[in-house]
C-alpha cells in the first residue's frame, strides 16, 4: 500500500470524478479526538459551535466503527459491543451517503482520521484520502516545526490540499 | 451470488422490533441486536445534525469493508435496515418491498399492538421468500 512507507507523494493524484467543487467540509482528527484540522468549502448550515460540532463528529465515527466491527458478517471472533479496538482492527467502514452529504473516511495505522464530506453522488474517494493522507505526511509530520497534537497550520499544507480538493470533487 | 446477511426492524424510539438473521458468522445473541438497533437509531439521528445542507434525512447507505448497510426509514419512523455483501444491487427496491409486507401482515393484524416487537407468521413466510436472492433480482428488473 502506497501510504505505508511512500516516502515521496504519489506522482499521479488520482483522476477527478467530477468537475465543479462539490467538496463541503474536511475533518483531521489524531486519535485522542483532538480535531488536528477544519476546513468548510460550502456549508450553509451550522447547527453546533464548532467545537461541539467536532465533538459530535469524533463520536459518530467512533460508534459508528464500534457497530461496524460488532456487526461484521464474516469474521466470528469477534468481541462485544464498545470494546475498545486499536486503529485498523475489527470491521471498519470507508464511507456513508445520506440524501444531502456523502462521508469518506480513512483510519491511517497511526490512528489519524481524515473525513471528507462530498456531494451524495460524489464515487468512491478512498484513493483520494490517500493521497491527502500523503500530502499529511509531506508536508506536516515532516516539518520541523511541528508539534504532534497540534492544530495544523502549515501554509504549505492548506494551499496543497484546498487545490487538491478542489480538483476533485 | 450476494447474500443478505440479516435484517433488521426498528421503532420510531429505536427499539427492535423485528430481527432476523441469514447467516452472520459469530456471535450475535438478543441483546446484541438489541444493541447493535438502537446505536444505529442514534447513529441515524447524529447523522442528520452533522448535514451541512438542509434536508437531510439520516444514513441511508454504509460501506463498510466487509458489508454494505442500507437503510429505509418509513414516515411515521420506522426504520428498515439490511447488511448484505459490499456491493449487491437492488436493496432499495428490497427494503421498499419489505415495507409493503409490513404495512399488509403486520400493521392490518388486528392482534399486532403498534411497536411492539413483530410476531406474524406470514410476515415471516413471505420475508423469507422476499429474502431469497432470486426474489431480489426478480424486483430489480
Amino acid at each position: 500500500m502506497q501510504f505505508f512507507g511512500g516516502s515521496e507523494i504519489s506522482p499521479s493524484p488520482p483522476v477527478p470524478t467530477a468537475s465543479g467543487n462539490n467538496a463541503h467540509m474536511m475533518y483531521v482528527f489524531n486519535r485522542n479526538g483532538i480535531c488536528l484540522l477544519y476546513k468548510e468549502w460550502n456549508r450553509p448550515l451550522h447547527t453546533l459551535n464548532p467545537q461541539q460540532d467536532h465533538k459530535l463528529m469524533f463520536g459518530l465515527l467512533f460508534s459508528l466503527k464500534s457497530l461496524t466491527a460488532k456487526m461484521d458478517p464474516v469474521n466470528a471472533d469477534k468481541g462485544n459491543l464498545g470494546v475498545p479496538q486499536l486503529p485498523g482492527q475489527g470491521c471498519s467502514f470507508h464511507s456513508f451517503r445520506t440524501n444531502t452529504y456523502k462521508l469518506s473516511f480513512m483510519e491511517t495505522p497511526s490512528g489519524i482520521k481524515i473525513i471528507l464530506v462530498t456531494h451524495p453522488k460524489t464515487g468512491d474517494l478512498r484513493e483520494s484520502l490517500k493521497y491527502i493522507y500523503s500530502l499529511y505526511v509531506e508536508y506536516v509530520v515532516k516539518n520541523p516545526i511541528y508539534s504532534p497534537g497540534s492544530p495544523i497550520k502549515s501554509e504549505l499544507f492548506n494551499t496543497a490540499l484546498d487545490q487538491y480538493v478542489r480538483s476533485i470533487s | 451470488m450476494a447474500a443478505i446477511y440479516s435484517l433488521y426492524i426498528i421503532n420510531k424510539s429505536g427499539g427492535l422490533i423485528f430481527y432476523k438473521d441469514c447467516g452472520t458468522k459469530g456471535r450475535m445473541d438478543t441483546n446484541d441486536s438489541l444493541r447493535v438497533a438502537s446505536l444505529w437509531h442514534s447513529m441515524h439521528a447524529i447523522s442528520q445534525q452533522l448535514s451541512p445542507v438542509n434536508g437531510c434525512s439520516g444514513i441511508e447507505l454504509l460501506e463498510a469493508d466487509t458489508f454494505d448497510l442500507h437503510c429505509f426509514q418509513s414516515l411515521p419512523g420506522t426504520k428498515f435496515f439490511v447488511v448484505c455483501e459490499p456491493g449487491t444491487p437492488h436493496m432499495e427496491s428490497l427494503l421498499r418491498y419489505i415495507y409493503e409486507l409490513y404495512t399488509d401482515y403486520v400493521l392490518k393484524n388486528p392482534f399486532y399492538e403498534i411497536e411492539m416487537p413483530i410476531r406474524c407468521e406470514l410476515f415471516d413466510i413471505n420475508l423469507t421468500q422476499a429474502v431469497q436472492s432470486d426474489r431480489v433480482a426478480l424486483l430489480g428488473r
